[in-house]
């Protein structure tokens, strides 16, 4: 059985300047989401307290709400989280200045507790998370920094391993999955954690996956056929791995899905940011990609002085 | 090759099969040991209790009782503890039920995270600044005395704002090289001290970097002795404190649901009591309930039970350094300096007291579950005997105590003795608590999540590429056999929720391998070529591409785990060690079963 079963080579460079466009008008849309919206960042980055409480029956978020004011806490957000018994409850960091208000800010979690077991026995809690402001930004920072080092270490090994027109492609378009991964995150408004942010950098091993995949047959297509242009040359190698490309997205996807439905709460940010990379870093890795490298003008020439050292010289030179 | 790589990563993973039973776990704490006899009142005391166990076992520092279920775990750890006394510590515990033959291998079951195990995890910082404020204000004080027995007049002497200096100012020039060479002689190394000559001479002494970094992780390492002794009270069954980068300790009690509680007995102030040994009290008497009027029984000791006299000599805040070493005969010893005014006293108390024995009394002041009149928690004073040494001679500001027993008691005692003074404060800065109800949901969710997802990509594989599919369908389970048991061998591997998410992933870009190869296949098979030949060159000509793919996903893995923490490091582990198992079997499991199935044989046509 075949996915697509496919005679001629798809022209999928002559339509790169509208893919282009299109890549274009998503990365705007990403800044201008960032700009006006913003993301809406989790506990781990901003700092604060989060409770959660399960309930045997359906909570009364009204009522918690106003245990909380009692306990001075009028400016916590109380919510359901997966079900209608249990809730989350989040409070800002508290602005400590004297040393009095710290202890506070770490017993808080406690304080809660006992105020909503006496107003319903039943109350269980589920977690406690406390994170300091400080601790917050750090953990802001070294994700920046987890990203960018990432980043630069594969530009490297691209380098390397290829050429660096290709290392510029795939880069961009590692970017540009992780812009409008974050573009989406920000326009749904969806919590962004440390969960998040460890599928956004498997996002990029993910995208990258593909795009080396594509680039080692484009390699591999320049050395054997001679008198193709760059961009026929590129179309031919996109189409050959396009079924590969399919089936693995396919099932990659297939256990995203599963991670989804059965994951539980705490995983569905992490499900969420995954599954929309791999649809992206799928498409990054057929347009974005290859358009940059063809754009900054690779042809065989670029790549045939490594020729020695790679495996396409025990190959014969020309299809039959 | 790939039969026994298999065969280990099978050994290893399968002790995961067995579960955990509840158990029961007592352990010594100061000094106490647990032998065989501490064994035989346990199990008398179950017998006793009516509560049936499944094993007991005794090893070099613990006590395991395994049993039945866990009503029977909370009713023995009742039992047991009221039997044994402050001197043991009784936890409840999840025992690996992994058999011996395996455990003979030095296989046991995965490490579960906090997060699917339940319990609290602590990440406290040490307030430098606070420790380093406390260092100069010392400093100051130490100079005025110190100047002024040594008759050399100054004007003042202060922290220079904002600067880790401090400046003496002294009346005339003349007495700058004197109180150098005094200073320089008296502190020695750690301290530059330059002199400012002219209209207005001053000393300015600085800490060197060395000195200061040593303040940092002394301060650092004391709070970890502390803490750790804490814990202990705590009766967890495997805590785990520990350093985490320059100023951090992390705290993780797995099983701890009353984080309220944890939090009190981690955050108790200490303070320390220099007191005189009562050698004329009759100590047999005392332990029968005649304490003379002027002393006071402490049962709590490091050396038995002893009389000491109410009166306090010195406490704790006079004490500004305390250090171990080896003495002329090279035995431990501890060293103390006090400051001058400690100094004074000590040397006044010891004058008359030469031959006496002189004991250190730790003191703890801990919140309890009353509350007082104004809805505060009242403290409980918890004191204990750290040391009982004999006065050789008079004492002054610095002395030393030795005969501590070994280096490792010294370097403790020394620890615990610049906990009364010199201690930096501590501050959570991290809590995360995970409820057991919620660690057993993940778990669940995690589980179905991987079963789920294998099973709709071995479908899926199986309906695409059918009896290469079926090959790839063997290669991935074995795969995740491999995962787990490379998991299982590590020792600091620990598998949390992002980790199982990791799992899922490996398991869905695990086939990409069999993919590549396949789809070569089929274009081999396009281009007219025999099926072996396709075989091959399927094999030869997409291993290069698959290598490159996984090399770029594995430097990000590496990444995430270096500078990730947390829930990202565990994510990165399960995904690094997925990767490698990964190209493993994809590529040389699965060409071994297709070599074995259609290698040799003239075939016509592949069912791929």
């Amino acid at each position: 059985m075949q996915l697509l079963s496919i005679k001629d080579t798809i022209k999928f460079m002559s339509i790169r300047r509208f893919s282009m466009a299109f890549s274009l008008i998503l990365i705007l849309g990403a800044f201008g989401s960032f700009f006006t919206k913003g993301l809406n960042w989790g506990l781990d980055f901003t700092g604060g307290s989060l409770i959660e409480v399960s309930f045997d029956n359906s909570a009364n978020l009204k009522q918690i709400r106003g245990v909380m004011e009692q306990q001075g806490f009028g400016d916590a957000t109380v919510q359901n989280f997966g079900s209608s018994r249990d809730v989350l409850i989040r409070l800002a960091p508290t602005k400590s200045k004297d040393d009095g208000q710290k202890v506070d800010a770490k017993m808080v979690g406690n304080q809660i507790m006992t105020a909503l077991i006496a107003m319903d026995e039943s109350a269980t809690m589920r977690r406690i998370e406390f994170v300091g402001p400080s601790v917050g930004d750090e953990l802001r920072e070294q994700g920046g920094l987890a990203m960018l080092t990432a980043l630069i270490c594969i530009l490297i090994y691209v380098a390397l391993r290829f050429e660096w027109r290709f290392a510029l492609g795939s880069v961009t378009a590692l970017a540009h999955d992780v812009i409008i991964t974050l573009g989406l995150f920000s326009i749904l408004g969806i919590e962004f954690d440390l969960t998040v942010l460890a599928a956004v950098l498997a996002v990029i091993g993910y995208s990258l996956n593909d795009t080396i995949v594509v680039s080692d047959r484009i390699r591999e297509n320049f050395r054997k056929m001679r008198d193709m242009t760059s961009e026929e040359t590129i179309d031919l190698s996109l189409t050959q791995t396009l079924n590969r490309t399919m089936v693995t997205s396919i099932t990659t996807a297939l256990v995203l899905v599963a991670l989804l439905l059965m994951g539980g709460e705490l995983i569905k940010g992490f499900a969420i940011a995954l599954l929309f990379g791999v649809v992206i870093g799928t498409y990054s890795s057929i347009y974005v990609a290859s358009s940059i490298a063809l754009s900054l003008g690779v042809s065989r020439e670029d790549l045939m002085p490594t020729e020695v050292e790679k495996e396409g010289a025990d190959q014969d030179p020309m299809m039959p | 090759m790939v039969v026994m790589v298999l065969v280990i990563g099978g050994l290893y993973s399968a002790p995961n099969l067995y579960g955990e039973d509840p158990a029961i776990q007592v352990s010594g704490l100061r000094g106490a040991e647990v032998n065989a006899l501490v064994l035989d009142s346990v199990v008398a005391k179950l017998d006793e209790a009516k509560i049936e166990y499944k094993k007991s076992e005794l090893s070099a520092d613990r006590i395991l009782v395994r049993l039945k279920n866990e009503d029977d775990q909370l009713k023995a750890k009742e039992a047991i503890g009221d039997s044994l006394g402050d001197s043991y510590v009784v936890a409840l515990n999840l025992a690996p039920a992994t058999p011996a033959w395996l455990e003979a291998f030095g296989a046991g079951p995965l490490k579960l995270g906090l997060d699917l195990r339940g319990g609290v995890h602590f990440l406290m910082e040490v307030d430098m600044g606070e420790a380093m404020n406390k260092q100069f204000e010392q400093m100051v004080q130490d100079f005025r005395s110190d100047l002024r027995e040594e008759k050399i007049r100054y004007r003042g002497i202060k922290r220079v704002a904002g600067k880790d200096t401090v400046r003496i100012q002294l009346r005339n020039e003349e007495d700058l090289s004197p109180a150098r060479r005094f200073l320089t002689n008296r502190y020695g190394q750690g301290y530059s001290i330059v002199e400012e000559s002219g209209d207005d001479p001053a000393l300015l002494v600085a800490l060197t970097e060395e000195k200061v970094r040593e303040i940092r992780s002394y301060a650092v390492d004391q709070n970890i002795t502390i803490i750790r002794n804490r814990v202990n009270e705590l009766g967890v069954a495997e805590p785990l404190v520990q350093r985490q980068g320059q100023d951090r300790i992390v705290v993780q009690l797995p099983g701890v649901q009353d984080t309220a509680r944890a939090k009190e007995i981690l955050g108790a102030t200490a303070t320390l009591e220099f007191k005189l040994v009562d050698s004329k009290g009759d100590l047999g008497a005392a332990l029968n309930g005649r304490v003379p009027p002027r002393s006071k029984l402490y049962e709590k000791s490091k050396v038995g039970p002893v009389l000491l006299e109410k009166r306090v000599i010195l406490t704790g805040d006079h004490i500004v350094d305390a250090s171990s070493s080896f003495d002329e005969y090279g035995m431990p010893q501890v060293n103390i300096s006090l400051d001058s005014k400690g100094g004074n006293k000590m040397s006044a108390m010891t004058k008359d007291n030469v031959g006496n024995q002189m004991a250190v009394v730790f003191i703890e002041y801990k919140k309890t579950d009353q509350k007082d009149k104004n809805g505060k928690f009242r403290l409980k004073k918890i004191e204990e005997v750290i040391s009982v040494a004999t006065i050789q001679s008079r004492l002054g500001r610095n002395f030393r105590i030795t005969g501590s027993g070994s280096q490792a008691e010294a370097h403790n005692l020394a620890l615990l003795l610049r906990a009364g003074a010199l201690i930096a404060p501590i501050q959570i800065v991290e809590e995360r608590t995970v409820g057991p109800s919620l660690g057993q949901e993940n778990i669940d969710a995690g589980l179905s999540a991987v079963l789920l997802g294998f099973a709709l990509v071995l479908v899926f594989m199986l309906f695409y590429y059918k009896k290469f599919g079926l090959v790839a369908n063997i290669a991935l389970a074995a795969n995740l056999v491999l995962i787990i048991g490379v998991m299982s061998m590590i020792p600091g591997a620990t598998l949390t929720l992002p980790g199982i998410a990791g799992i899922v992933l490996t398991v869905g870009m695990a086939v990409d391998a069999n993919v590549l190869i396949f789809e070569r296949i089929r274009e081999e098979l396009k281009d007219n070529r025999s099926p072996q030949q396709a075989i091959h060159h399927g094999y030869d000509s997409a291993f290069s591409t698959i290598a490159d793919a996984n090399i770029t996903t594995f430097i990000a893995a590496i990444i995430l785990f270096a500078i990730g923490t947390g829930p990202v490091k565990g994510f990165a582990i399960t995904l690094a060690i997925g990767i490698a198992t990964s190209m493993f079997t994809a590529i040389v499991g699965t060409r071994a079963i297709v070599n074995a199935t259609w290698g040799g044989k003239r075939i016509d046509k592949l069912s791929i």
